[in-house]
């Protein structure tokens, strides 16, 4: 299933409008609304009242009435769009063009209804109308806006509702949207008198080996105070017990299989933080402790093009980070050239000192961008198309801005594998990373080279940024919390081979989030940093060395 | 390396190296003046020369000395600075108003930079160098206990405005911030109750330091006492600065299965933005899983997308979109101030609850300079209590003579998509702060009372008979 | 043993450790005990602060040990420093049992955990002994377990430093917890009393100055014997061309292992004599960053000379408290800038600057492998070429 809401809700007005323009065709409508209407009218508009209550029994009133046109209004009301105009009508409020529309017939506001004030409703309100919206949703032509009504009434939910259910899961023909109804039929039917709806439930439940229902099942096969079972019937309690073996070997199947995920997730983070320094470290030599830094200025660097899209190009906003890539990457490939002329160069045969070094431009980094943007950190948005997630099974979101993360990882990796192997810049730098002087002696230009690969290691630091900026916070100090790992990633991977740094990056991740279930975050990298801690000693080369080299 | 004349080469250096830290200094040195024209000067501390006469104490004309202990840089300073800065607006409405006993009052701003040893030694600094007459700071717990120390050994008054949790009442210290019976508790109790989803199983999830330990233990004894068993309860911490949520949020979706859920999150500081990504890329609703949070307000919504928010809660003594006159004054008052000094931000420049307990703190200190007819802290401490202050939340807030906290008022807000809360349920008035909770079996019977004949922050029987 | 002590440096290098000496530990208690009004009188307030300068001295000076002579820049020394700290922090809790803020027996931290009783390694720190003892042991510990293994693997250079840093991370990542029993982000604070004294009391605060100048100089001592003996001398050809040493004969393991160990020891006494000065020990001394300065410091100063790295220490942390309370914003640029200018252009550090001028006529021509080495060291001690006695 796909978490998508805006594009749903659009869909689901169009549903509305769909519903509405039939409704008029069916009955010869005349210009205005049908009569029976009228009831409709004042609960939609009791949607927009001044206190909960009222609210409340709008919709109390709209779940009787049963009218799919109630649709937008009831999804703006949970949306935060709808509006109580100052004509005491209810209005919905587009946040892109500004403008007030009718909930039912769709057409623009009168004057008289500005200015609309937002209808003050909290949770508990939205809780009521969510079933009753997707109530109402289940006879939608849109197989996808009937699936998310099915899941939803499979969670909640009143009872009422039971018939109305039933015969929606009699006549449902898509297996998808069925699966869900059998759920929300078995939330209900689990409480029925009927031992076999009971166990017709359980079964249910048995099959799909979803977990909403586990506190259900735990109930029938629990015990009551007075040491009978909860449930009579042993034949369904027999079926329970099965059904919540069932359930939680999935469950523990599930956890397993995300872990995995999330420490693949993990990895790319991991890789592209260190992949720019396995670059700069492996084919330089050169420890750059500003590396976290560039990280944090790809991150601004979309801050900024984002800010700039926000401003002068609204309608583009959702491509920002099509501008954000090249410019994140000219922007730290420029800065690591320039750090290369003015220091690094000073001190290749001095890697402490260029550790110090490198060091201190980091502080003066940071402390530039804080006062440049503010210490306080930014907000960079997701574009829609990477907000939410996939659900790979009940209970494993994979969300879309991680998956674009790994993605765009494997892109970049496969970029850098391909310059460094398959053109002729590449075969240079190859040159120089196994014998410096030869490599000069046959006319390999090394100083200029130098420069170049540490501004592109510093490049794909800032794509790395890009990539973090859509996953977490962006604030002056992001690049100290990567640089640990980085170093970690590169020393245990082996010095000079790209191969080792995906590797280490990706067995690192998984192991990380492996461990975590059952040590915790902080437990899980103590475990990983003393583990490369005492790899190192064994194997001081890395996993990968490049043969005939003793140390750095 | 270079091949010209090495005196040369040794000359150009010293003067480059010379030149570039000239350079930088100033260049800090300018950012410093634009942006904080109220700044004075510290002495310096240079080890070996000599330290100039220390300036006499109390002095009873010229300027009244106002230290602001807040960090300017390091983790805390997303949450510090603006304290810094609604302090110095406060200092100034309170100057152009004439002043306090006819004199004007000096800022003297420090930036112990999130290092809380550091902290002490600036707090030690503004007593003992600055001599100055009442210090406004502190953010965390940790930097509230390193200061605590030196406040009471030097006699000094700090106020301290953020929200904590209690088991403290000291007398050299007014706290303006929310104890957990005036922020927690409530909250907790509103998801218990129908309109805040009748949670019957509760996360409590912190970053891993005292303020989210002792307010979980709180908590966790306060369910108990409302009959939630322990395996209802999840309790998990995490590290400041963490940014890994999925394997949490994913436990977090487990566990509510099938039982209606509620988070309490005490997590502090950047991990909010990770934490709240990945609730809304996991799909899990406001609906499904409200989540109150205790250290997330306007200014922390500010760095975040909200989309994935709305519908979350917050509770506090106040929010910005209270609608009274007093608030909009105050309001007016802070993006004027902004304005006129080009704060970073601009127009998106927000106010939170520990600004307003700045703002009401410093009020409060003035008042009772005016009252007591004199700086000195003894005279002050006597009458802070009991001040009175019309505040931006809407209500008349007093300070409790007794135990040194304010009563506050009660707000649960609901994120909306601007980043602003909507407030969906408050206390009818302030209420008291219980410094000592009194679910907590240990701290049965404990009084937090500074007035005659208890006179003790901390103690079961009276100091006096 | 004249000769042994003509050694460490001249008679003018003597007469100079001896007044300054006498400065430190005489002449300022003195100033401090003066009227206010005085214009030389020390104030109260930078008693405590000058013996935080001194530990820092200390760290400074155990850090030269290993890296300006014998060529190991450890990015973790800190780490040392901090669980000194921690010891000393440990017996200072438990010996403030039942007068914290909950009033019981356990510390204040253990406190709001909610545990019940002492977790079993705090047993014992109410004994001063044992906890002097246990807060050199343990880091001793450490760091020749960690030494070990690691020289042992000739892990060296950067790789050795990166490793540091790891260890430190991990150390600062484990102390952070609340669960592993130190305090977490807290850490140990509140101190009341140290032998029986008030620590409040300036005559508390008077003997721990004095007694961190005295081990300022009883550190300088002792690592002026190490190096100036023959064991010296072998880290300094360690330092600069380890494999001929060993192939010399010479185990470079066990001289860089028993190095390593020392400098350790004395950053935990540093350690345990900064935290009833500063009243608070928390995870964030352990950060990387810290050691990282560590080493700016000794750069700054001047690697390889023991006294420069004082120097170093006490000029960049003296910058620090008055660029931090003067100029916030400018703090950063002057350290970053400092870490650039002095690695690119003063490798020797302030004090080869002044070396250097003073010795410009004899300076040879500059090859990269000279840098790394120090000016003949001050006060006319024998020059470096002599061949070691046996």
């Amino acid at each position: 299933m796909r978490f998508a809401p805006a594009l749903t809700s659009s869909r689901r007005f169009a549903t509305g409008l769909l519903a509405l323009a039939a409704l008029v065709l069916v009955t010869g409508g005349d210009a205005g609304r049908p009569a029976f209407a009228d009831t409709l009218d004042d609960a939609v508009n009791g949607l927009a009242s001044s206190t909960g209550e009222k609210i409340s029994a709008s919709v109390k009133q709209l779940a009787t009435l049963d009218d799919p046109r109630a649709i937008p209004a009831l999804d703006a009301l949970c949306d935060d769009r709808l509006r109580a105009g100052a004509d005491g009508r209810a209005w919905i409020f587009d946040s892109h063009t500004h403008d007030l529309k009718d909930p039912v017939t769709g057409a623009p506001a009168p004057a008289g209804a500005r200015p609309a004030k937002e209808v003050e409703l909290d949770n508990d309100i939205r809780r009521e109308a969510q079933p009753v919206l997707a109530q109402l949703q289940l006879a939608s032509p849109d197989k996808s806006v009937r699936l998310a009504a099915a899941e939803e009434l499979s969670k909640a939910g009143s009872d009422d509702a039971a018939v109305m259910l039933h015969k929606a899961y009699d006549k449902e023909k898509d297996k998808g949207v069925h699966d869900a109804l059998a759920l929300a039929v078995a939330r209900l039917d689990i409480q029925s008198k009927d031992p076999a709806a009971r166990l017709a439930a359980v079964q249910l439940i048995h099959k799909s080996g979803n977990d909403a229902m586990l506190g259900e099942l735990q109930r029938l096969l629990s015990v009551g105070a007075d040491g009978q079972p909860q449930e009579p019937d042993a034949q369904v309690r027999a079926e329970a017990k099965e059904a919540l073996n069932a359930v939680m070997s999935r469950r523990r199947t599930i956890t397993a299989v995300g872990s995995v995920i999330y420490g693949v997730s993990l990895a790319s983070v991991l890789l592209f933080a260190a992949l720019g320094l396995a670059i700069t470290f492996g084919l330089l030599g050169v420890i750059n402790m500003a590396h976290g830094e560039m990280l944090m200025l790809g991150a601004y660097a979309t801050y900024a093009v984002q800010t700039f899209f926000q401003n002068h190009l609204t309608g583009a906003f959702q491509y920002y980070l099509a501008a954000a890539v090249p410019v994140a990457f000219i922007v730290t490939f420029a800065v690591g050239v320039v750090l290369e002329r003015l220091v690094i160069r000073h001190l290749y045969n001095r890697p402490l000192e260029t550790l110090l070094a490198t060091w201190g431009i980091s502080l003066i980094l940071i402390q530039t961008v804080r006062l440049i943007f503010g210490a306080q950190n930014v907000a960079v948005a997701n574009p829609d198309w990477l907000a939410g997630g996939v659900e790979l099974a009940h209970g494993l979101v994979l969300p879309y801005n991680r998956i674009g993360v790994v993605v765009f990882v494997v892109a970049v990796s496969a970029a850098v594998w391909a310059l460094l192997y398959r053109t002729r810049l590449g075969l240079n730098v190859r040159a120089i990373t196994q014998n410096r002087n030869m490599a000069a002696c046959v006319g390999i230009p090394t100083k200029r080279l130098d420069a170049w690969m540490f501004g592109l290691g510093s490049g794909i630091a800032g794509l790395g940024g890009v990539a973090l900026s859509q996953l977490g916070n962006v604030g002056p100090e992001l690049g100290q919390a990567y640089i640990i790992d980085s170093f970690m990633v590169v020393v245990l991977g082996g010095v000079g081979r790209l191969a080792g740094a995906i590797v280490s990056a990706l067995g690192l991740g998984v192991i990380n989030k492996l461990i975590e279930p059952a040590a915790g975050a902080v437990m899980g990298k103590i475990v990983v940093l003393g583990f490369i801690i005492l790899f190192i000693q064994r194997r001081p080369q890395g996993l990968f060395a490049i043969k005939g080299r003793s140390e750095a | 390396m270079l091949d010209q004349g090495k005196n040369l080469t040794m000359i150009r250096r010293y003067a480059l190296s010379s030149l570039l830290l000239l350079g930088a200094s100033t260049f800090g040195a300018c950012e410093k003046e634009e942006a904080k024209p109220a700044m004075a000067p510290a002495a310096p501390a240079a080890p070996a020369a000599p330290a100039a006469p220390a300036a006499a104490p109390a002095d009873d004309k010229g300027p009244i000395k106002v230290g602001i202990l807040h960090s300017l840089s390091g983790t805390m300073a997303i949450s510090e600075t603006s304290l810094k800065d609604v302090a110095l607006m406060t200092i100034d409405e309170i100057n152009e108003a004439g002043g306090v006993l006819g004199r004007k009052l000096e800022p003297v701003v420090v930036d112990p930079a999130s290092n809380w040893p550091l902290f002490a030694e600036k707090a030690r600094d503004l007593i003992q160098n600055q001599h100055v007459a009442v210090t406004f700071g502190c953010w965390t717990s940790v930097s509230r206990k390193s200061v605590l120390p030196v406040f009471e050994e030097l006699n000094g008054l700090l106020f301290y405005p953020v929200q904590y949790e209690g088991e403290e009442s000291s007398w050299n210290v007014f706290y303006t911030g929310a104890a957990p019976n005036q922020q927690a508790i409530p909250a907790v109790e509103y998801l218990m109750s129908k309109k805040g989803g009748n949670a019957k199983r509760w996360v409590l999830l912190g970053t891993d330091y005292v303020y989210p330990r002792t307010t979980n233990k709180i908590l966790r004894y306060f369910l108990h006492s409302k009959g939630v068993a322990d395996d209802d309860i999840m309790e998990k911490y995490t590290p400041f600065g963490h940014s890994d949520y999925q394997t949490i949020v994913a436990d977090v979706k487990k566990f509510a299965a099938g039982k209606r859920t509620a988070v309490v999150s005490t997590i502090n500081g950047d991990s909010n933005v990770p934490f709240y990504k990945e609730l809304g890329n996991q799909g899990i609703k406001a609906t499904d899983i409200p989540v109150v949070a205790f250290s997330v307000g306007e200014e922390e919504l500010r760095g975040v997308d909200t989309k994935p928010l709305v519908g979350q809660l917050a509770a506090w003594n106040y929010f910005e979109s209270i609608d009274n006159p007093t608030n909009k004054a105050f309001i007016d008052k802070w993006m004027a101030y902004v304005k006129k000094n080009n704060l970073p931000g601009g127009d998106k420049r927000v106010t939170n609850d520990p600004m307003e307990a700045t703002y009401i703190g410093i009020h409060m200190w003035a008042q009772a300079v005016a009252q007591a007819h004199s700086t000195n802290v003894d005279a002050v401490r006597q009458a802070v209590g009991y001040q009175h202050f019309k505040a931006p939340s809407g209500f008349d807030i007093t300070m409790d003579a007794e135990n040194h906290h304010l009563h506050k008022p009660v707000f649960i807000g609901e994120v909306k998509a601007d980043g602003q809360f909507r407030v969906v349920w408050k206390t009818d008035g302030p209420i008291k702060a219980e410094a000592w909770s009194p679910y907590i079996p240990d701290d049965k019977g404990k009084i937090a009372n500074w007035l005659y004949p208890w006179a003790c922050g901390n103690c079961t029987e009276a100091k006096y008979k | 043993m004249r000769e042994r002590l003509l050694q460490f440096h001249g008679r003018r290098g003597w007469l100079i450790l001896a007044v300054a000496a006498a400065a430190l530990i005489i002449l300022v208690p003195v100033l401090n005990s003066l009227p206010k009004s005085f214009p030389l009188s020390v104030p109260d307030y930078l008693i405590p602060l000058l013996g935080k300068f001194l530990c820092y001295g200390i760290m400074a000076i155990a850090m030269d040990l290993v890296w300006g002579y014998t060529g190991i820049l450890s990015l973790g020394h800190a780490l040392f420093f901090a669980l000194g700290g921690y010891g000393m922090g440990m017996y200072l809790m438990r010996r403030m049992a039942g007068e914290g803020v909950y009033r019981s027996n356990l510390p204040d931290f253990m406190v709001f955990l909610d545990w019940k009783q002492l977790p079993w390694y705090w047993h014992g720190f109410q004994h001063f002994g044992f906890a002097v003892a246990m807060l050199l042991l343990v880091p001793g510990l450490l760091a020749l377990v960690f030494g070990w293994f690691a020289f042992r693997s000739r892990i060296k250079g950067v790789y050795l430093s990166i490793v540091t840093q790891a260890l430190t991370f991990a150390a600062m990542l484990l102390f952070f917890q609340n669960a592993t029993g130190f305090g977490g982000n807290n850490g140990l604070t509140d101190f009341k009393h140290l032998l029986g004294r008030s620590l409040q009391s300036p005559a508390t605060k008077m003997a721990l100055y004095i007694a961190s100048a005295v081990a300022l100089v009883l550190t300088y001592l002792l690592c002026r014997f190490v190096v100036t003996s023959k064991l010296g001398r072998v880290l300094t050809a360690i330092r600069d061309a380890e494999l001929k040493t060993r192939f010399c004969g010479y185990e470079s393991t066990h001289y860089k292992v028993f190095v390593w160990t020392l400098s350790a020891m004395l950053c935990a006494l540093a350690g345990a004599l900064y935290v009833p000065q500063v009243g608070i020990i928390n995870p964030s001394e352990m950060q990387p960053s810290n050691s990282i300065e560590l080493a700016i410091w000794v750069a700054v100063g001047g690697r390889g000379t023991l006294i420069g790295p004082l120097l170093g220490a006490l000029l960049l942390n003296g910058a620090k408290s008055y660029l931090t309370a003067a100029f916030p914003s400018a703090w950063l640029y002057v350290l970053g800038g400092i870490f650039v200018l002095v690695t690119l252009f003063l490798p020797r550090g302030v004090l080869g600057l002044l070396t250097a001028a003073r010795k410009r006529k004899a300076a040879p021509a500059e090859r990269p492998a000279d840098l790394e080495r120090p000016v003949a060291t001050e006060h006319g001690a024998a020059p470096e070429n002599a061949v070691v006695s046996p």
